[in-house]
């Protein structure tokens, strides 16, 4: 599987803020969901969740809290399988893989499909081993190999050329952005299909998210990228699609699914409506 | 019009909580300060290096010291890796609302407040009885064990369940499996707890007379072998102030080298753990 690179995209200079560009993704279908739901201990979190995402895009999830919408990113990876008492029903097509199948290798898939948390979780480990370790883990041994990856996912996040001198120091020094960022390295260096992310600037500060939006809005066109946001105006910035989900009767649901544009230009449903006027939510 | 000072609302809490560790400081130093003026008159290199003479009252304590490390030895070769196992096993592969886990950590918690006489009973009726060891620093080490393992477990369980669960996380979603995260990941990481747990068995061990007496014996002579029986420093003590008349002073200065030991292991464990903080952990 390869994504054609588009330059516009991969030369966004991180410092710029993104101007909306046309879109660099591929209208074609590569993650599918049907009638997803699923349940902690009997306790449904959403149900009947039907939407595509498309190769190369970069897809936001909005809505209020509680709505199930990192459980559903959970889904895509099958990070779920680590919670007790929860329960997936309906279909995930990753391509030509359904990601529920019980026989699916599941540490294969979660290669394929990184994933980035809302804190930044480096490991207690030098900026390199944290990098290296996934690497090794994976199979990929050869030290010429290992370095060149290794570099061109800190150059891929911007971070190069402030670590390059400190690469043998702990993660732990780094600031909460350069963390965040080296994190995002970090499931690059896997070169992924697919990246989820989990609210991946709400834990930094305003400059440091103001960076880690602009490398998001960058890997659009080579990755195809769901990112869970409580943040509608970066929703609008920088995903190609928006799912909007709704707590309703106490369990999630998506309300309205579409291109960015038409979401807030001319949402169908009453509670997006109100939502993205910040009368509900 | 103002309030006596001493009623004052915040100097007569300050006051209490003052004294109260003031008390406290005066028992202990009172204790260590006892201890080590009546030791040092007596303690010398003499003293640590020759056998005991006299049942006790002459010489010194050097085969005390002998069997007292190769009891510990025993101990902690069968506790580390046992505990170690069982630590990883409840942290990471149970949960704490399984009743299978709540039950053995309930009978661990029962086990670490056991009267150390009760395991002193048991490692006679078990190890020098039915298995037939003997009264042996093998037969004591392992009942030492058995008397340690309880702290051992649940202070690196409580050392595990403190890490992050974001490592845990973020080690499965990027695809690693639990054996290279607990390998590479959590235990380097929990090396800090698991020395403070190794560090309070230790010192339960050292320190033990009751569970000793009954299973290594108090022969004082060089041990030749682990089947040997052995006298621990702790029973040393017991016996020279209890039994031998005029052996107060060996008891004293045997104290003084018990608790320089127990400053000893625990300033190294302090330094290892801090080593690995900033060599392991933090920079590689």
């Amino acid at each position: 599987m390869s994504f054609t690179k588009k330059p516009e995209s991969s030369q966004t200079p991180l410092s710029q803020s993104p101007q909306k560009i046309a879109p660099c993704c591929d209208p074609l279908p590569f993650i599918q969901t049907t009638n997803l739901s699923l349940s902690y201990n009997h306790i449904p979190a959403f149900k009947n969740v039907s939407l595509t995402v498309n190769r190369g895009c970069l897809t936001a999830i909005v809505g209020p809290s509680g709505s199930g919408k990192s459980s559903f990113l959970m889904c895509i990876n099958r990070l779920v399988d680590l919670m007790p008492e929860c329960r997936v029903s309906g279909q995930i097509q990753l391509h030509d893989l359904d990601i529920l199948s019980p026989t699916i290798d599941v540490l294969q898939l979660r290669r394929r499909v990184g994933m980035i948390f809302q804190n930044p979780n480096p490991f207690p480990m030098s900026i390199h081993k944290n990098l290296a370790f996934p690497l090794k883990e994976h199979g990929i041994t050869a030290p010429t190999h290992i370095e060149e990856r290794i570099q061109q996912s800190l150059m891929d996040v911007g971070l190069w050329n402030e670590v390059k001198d400190r690469l043998q120091a702990s993660a732990l020094t780094l600031s909460g952005g350069q963390q965040q960022r080296l994190c995002i390295a970090r499931a690059l260096v896997l070169s992924p299909d697919v990246l989820l992310m989990d609210e991946p600037c709400s834990a930094l500060d305003p400059l440091s998210s103001g960076i880690v939006e602009d490398l998001i809005f960058s890997l659009r066109g080579q990755y195809t990228v769901v990112i869970v946001t409580h943040n509608l105006a970066q929703a609008r910035r920088i995903a190609d699609y928006v799912g909007i989900f709704w707590n309703q009767h106490h369990t999630g649901e998506l309300i309205e699914f579409g291109p960015t544009q038409q979401i807030f230009e001319n949402p169908q449903h009453e509670l997006t409506t109100a939502y993205i006027n910040g009368i509900r939510g | 019009m103002n309030k006596p000072r001493l009623l004052n609302d915040s100097l007569l809490p300050t006051l209490a909580i003052w004294t109260v560790a003031g008390l406290v400081g005066c028992a202990f130093l009172w204790l260590i300060g006892d201890v080590i003026w009546q030791g040092t008159r007596y303690l010398s290199w003499e003293f640590l290096i020759s056998p005991p003479a006299n049942a006790g009252r002459q010489g010194g304590i050097s085969t005390i010291l002998v069997s007292t490390g190769l009891i510990l030895l025993v101990c902690m070769s069968v506790s580390l890796p046992i505990g170690l196992g069982a630590a990883v096993f409840l942290a990471e592969w149970t949960s704490v609302s399984q009743p299978f886990s709540q039950f053995i950590r309930r009978s661990l918690d029962v086990l670490a407040s056991v009267p150390s006489i009760v395991f002193g009973l048991f490692g006679n009726a078990f190890f020098c009885q039915l298995l037939g060891l003997g009264f042996s620093i093998l037969s004591g080490g392992l009942t030492l064990a058995c008397m340690v393992l309880p702290i051992l477990i649940r202070t690196t369980e409580e050392g595990f369940r403190a890490l992050p669960q974001d490592y845990r996380l973020s080690a499965s979603a990027l695809g690693l499996t639990k054996k290279s995260t607990l390998f590479h990941l959590l235990l380097p990481a929990a090396i800090p707890s698991l020395l403070v747990g190794f560090i309070l068995g230790l010192g339960r061990a050292i320190a033990e007379t009751a569970a000793l007496i009954f299973t290594s014996g108090y022969v004082d002579r060089m041990p030749e072998s682990l089947l040997d029986s052995g006298r621990a420093l702790s029973i040393h003590i017991y016996d020279l102030s209890m039994n031998v008349p005029g052996g107060d002073q060996a008891a004293y200065a045997t104290a003084l080298a018990l608790i320089a030991c127990l400053v000893m292991l625990n300033s190294l464990s302090s330094w290892i753990s801090g080593l690995w903080a900033r060599t392991r952990i933090l920079t590689t």
